[in-house]
């Protein structure tokens, strides 16, 4: 099967990226967002045929899924040994990740046409979502790990542009520096892990690098420094980016206020795609984890693990619902990393890794859902706070549908997705690390409890007098929940383990009731407790924050984690680093120029007066000049 | 009879001309009166170019001509140097070098 039409499904987003980047202000409004939308459709059916084709029509059943390069061209060509390929690659988790970009950000497109209406910058939207969109689709083709950071790095750009896109707000324009700062401080964490991985292998590819037999596994061993070998530690140093990008502790500080973009860009880049990269860069390497370096593994477990019960704790006590939503997607991310980090390679080993992906997957739905239904909240009070809301399921009854839907999936509740997800994530916790199961099985009740919190704050608990009568969205914004909602509903029972596993080879798998009825319990009881505290409005909230006084001020502050950045970076970075670094600058490097600069110009002040304008006196230094070098001349020589 | 006078009685001259046209154009402040010393100079370069034309290479007659091109350089240069100082006079309402000197750094 020839996969090179792969290549027009990130082209497709570019080119209209820049015809509306280009054009974008000479069109109607209605026409840009139809040109976008129709691009990503596009891809989006691009994208599905490929699915189709890679996992069904053209597999050979009973063969493990093989990894195709649809295309590579040699980009740049710096030595014999150094080449930087740019190309596309066909493999389980690609495919699965481009049916996830591309549906998530084909709803987006077409909620955005509602949510964004009558917004001044309606075309500057949809060209910088293009412009994600192609992004985020080049970085899951990427062939090697080089054309992986170009387009890590356009992401980065690209969900910069859009939590800036109110650029008139100071929060707003504060919260994208924020995130480009941090996740580019990550990001060169990720830099040095790539040239230690390719200094020591000699190569970019991901082909060569996960291949079991291939020159990066068989050179795992050996102790490089703190006991740990290059490999482990560039493989850290990998992770240090994916971190970055994927809102891990401690690179969490940008997520909550990343939240400051339109509603929809947080459903799109901060929920269900860019923020797992991280996720897929690690999938990506993940023989390599796994074969070369299970001491990097065992970080991305430990980090994904504390993330979550960290994010989890916190998202039950913030008051603003993109806020909550946030930290809870900082949380279900630290589930796939940790689903990551406890798996093995190959075969029933790989439960975790196919777990992860599941996860991944479900996740994108049911989060992308559970933003744009806030979005539409958001569209009808026109408040982020949840005490600003309450009581609004009879003005919104479709959003609120669906919003239930999603809350069940993401607390695990059967039959709907997340539950199978969750659950295959338990149980690979449970096989390798007691205790990291148990901080998950105390994050699934927390995620249950603090989403019906959520629930309940926005559509049941206290009466609210509204300014005007609360409205549902229009058509174009309640369909992509209705196929979202679907989607939550029923992607549980798509057959991972026999599509997207470590090697490539299905495996059997079924559910573990073991672990599948407690997690369902806790899920139920949080619930339980959420419906108790918050469905009418009661005391009890207030007297549960008085008794944990100090957990709960610690948790509503996000543990002071902003503070503690502000304070390393005001108190330590700038006072001792950067402060020295500006006065040698200023004054060594600045010095010697405006030195040079300053004595060129004393001298030509002071000699100045040689020019004085007055005739007589250029006529009596010119012949007093002639008349010395003659008597020179004739006395002299 | 114009051999009967020994060469050194025109180079005396001429070089008396010389340094009273240097001494002129440095001392006078009267634009026109520094143009008549310039153009003293000239005349006793003339005298220098004929003089010795006659006395070296008497079959020759290019000193002649070369006097003849410098008369001409002489008239055209003051033409052009009394036209700039009509020009300096309405715009300083003088002629007065010292009044002259805006050109400066």
């Amino acid at each position: 099967m020839d996969y090179t039409y792969t290549l027009f499904i990130p082209l497709v987003p570019l080119f209209v990226f820049l015809i509306l980047g280009l054009l974008g202000h000479k069109m109607p409004p209605i026409v840009a967002g139809l040109i976008g939308t129709l691009g990503l459709g596009l891809s989006a059916v691009l994208s599905y045929f490929t699915a189709m084709n890679y996992f069904w029509t053209s597999h050979v059943p009973e063969t493990a899924y093989t990894s195709i390069k649809g295309f590579e061209v040699e980009w740049l060509h710096l030595t014999e040994k150094l080449t930087i390929h740019l190309g596309v690659l066909i493999d389980p988790i690609s495919v699965m990740m481009l049916v996830v970009i591309t549906t998530v950000s084909l709803m987006v497109h077409i909620y955005s046409i509602g949510y964004m209406k009558g917004d001044p910058g309606f075309y500057r939207f949809f060209s910088f979502l293009s412009l994600f969109s192609f992004s985020m689709l080049g970085l899951v083709l990427a062939t090697n790990i080089f054309q992986m950071y170009i387009f890590w790095e356009l992401v980065g750009v690209s969900s910069f542009l859009l939590i800036g896109f109110y650029y008139e707000k100071p929060s707003a324009v504060a919260a994208s520096k924020k995130a480009f700062i941090v996740t580019r401080f990550a990001d060169l964490g990720f830099l040095i892990g790539i040239l230690m991985l390719s200094f020591n292998t000699g190569t970019f590819d991901f082909q060569t690098l996960t291949d079991p037999h291939g020159p990066a596994i068989a050179q795992a061993g050996g102790v490089a420094f703190m006991g740990m070998s290059v490999l482990t530690w560039s493989l850290i140093f990998i992770f240090v980016g994916g971190a970055g990008k994927s809102a891990m502790f401690p690179f969490h500080i940008w997520l909550p206020d990343a939240m400051e973009g339109p509603t929809p860009v947080s459903a799109l880049i901060h929920a269900a795609t860019m923020v797992v990269a991280g996720v897929y860069l690690v999938a990506r390497l993940f023989p390599v984890f796994a074969l070369g370096a299970p001491d990097a593994l065992h970080v991305v477990a430990w980090i994904g693990g504390f993330s979550s019960i960290f994010a989890a704790v916190i998202a039950c006590t913030q008051t603003d619902i993109k806020r909550v939503l946030a930290f809870s997607t900082m949380s279900q991310i630290g589930y796939m990393m940790l689903a990551l980090g406890v798996s093995g390679y190959g075969g029933e080993e790989g439960l975790g890794f196919m777990a992860s992906n599941f996860h991944l997957f479900t996740h994108a739905m049911f989060k992308a859902l559970l933003f744009l239904g806030a979005g539409a909240v958001i569209h009808a009070v026109h408040s982020n706070e949840i005490g600003d809301m309450g009581n609004l399921r009879k003005y919104l009854p479709i959003t609120h549908i669906t919003f239930l839907i999603a809350c069940l999936t993401i607390a695990g509740i059967p039959p709907f997705s997340g539950f199978f997800s969750k659950d295959e994530i338990l149980a690979a916790a449970f096989r390798d690390n007691k205790l990291l199961f148990a901080i998950e099985y105390i994050v699934a009740g927390l995620t249950a409890f603090y989403m019906f919190r959520l629930y309940y704050g926005i559509f049941w608990g206290k009466k609210t007098h509204y300014h005007h009568t609360p409205h549902e969205a229009p058509k174009v914004m309640t369909i992509p929940l209705l196929i979202l909602a679907f989607g939550s509903v029923f992607a549980g029972f798509l057959p991972f383990h026999n599509l997207v596993t470590s090697d490539g080879k299905s495996f059997e798998s079924h559910i573990d009731w073991m672990i599948a009825i407690p997690s369902v319990l806790i899920g139920v009881l949080g619930i339980a407790i959420a419906t108790v505290m918050y469905k009418s409005e009661t005391a009890i909230p207030d007297k549960m924050a008085q008794s944990f006084k100090h957990l709960y001020k610690w948790a509503s502050r996000k543990f002071y984690m902003d503070e503690v950045y502000l304070f390393v970076t005001r108190k330590i970075i700038f006072r001792y680093i950067s402060m020295p670094i500006a006065w040698f600058d200023r004054h060594i490097v600045d010095g010697t120029m405006n030195g040079i600069a300053g004595i060129t110009q004393y001298a030509a002040y002071s000699i100045k007066g040689l020019q004085s304008g007055k005739l007589q006196q250029y006529a009596f230094v010119f012949v007093s000049g002639t008349v010395i070098l003659v008597l020179i001349f004739v006395y002299l020589v | 009879m114009i051999q009967n006078i020994p060469l050194s009685y025109f180079l005396v001259i001429s070089t008396s001309m010389f340094f009273i046209g240097i001494y002129g154009f440095l001392t006078r402040r009267n634009l026109i009166t520094m143009l008549m010393s310039v153009e003293l100079i000239l005349n006793s370069v003339n005298i220098n170019f004929v003089v010795f034309n006659k006395y070296l290479f008497p079959q020759h007659l290019q000193g002649h001509f070369f006097m003849l091109i410098v008369i001409a350089v002489a008239a055209s240069e003051a033409a052009v140097a009394i036209a700039i100082i009509i020009n300096i006079y309405r715009n300083f309402k003088s002629i007065d070098v010292e009044n002259v000197d805006e050109m400066k750094f």
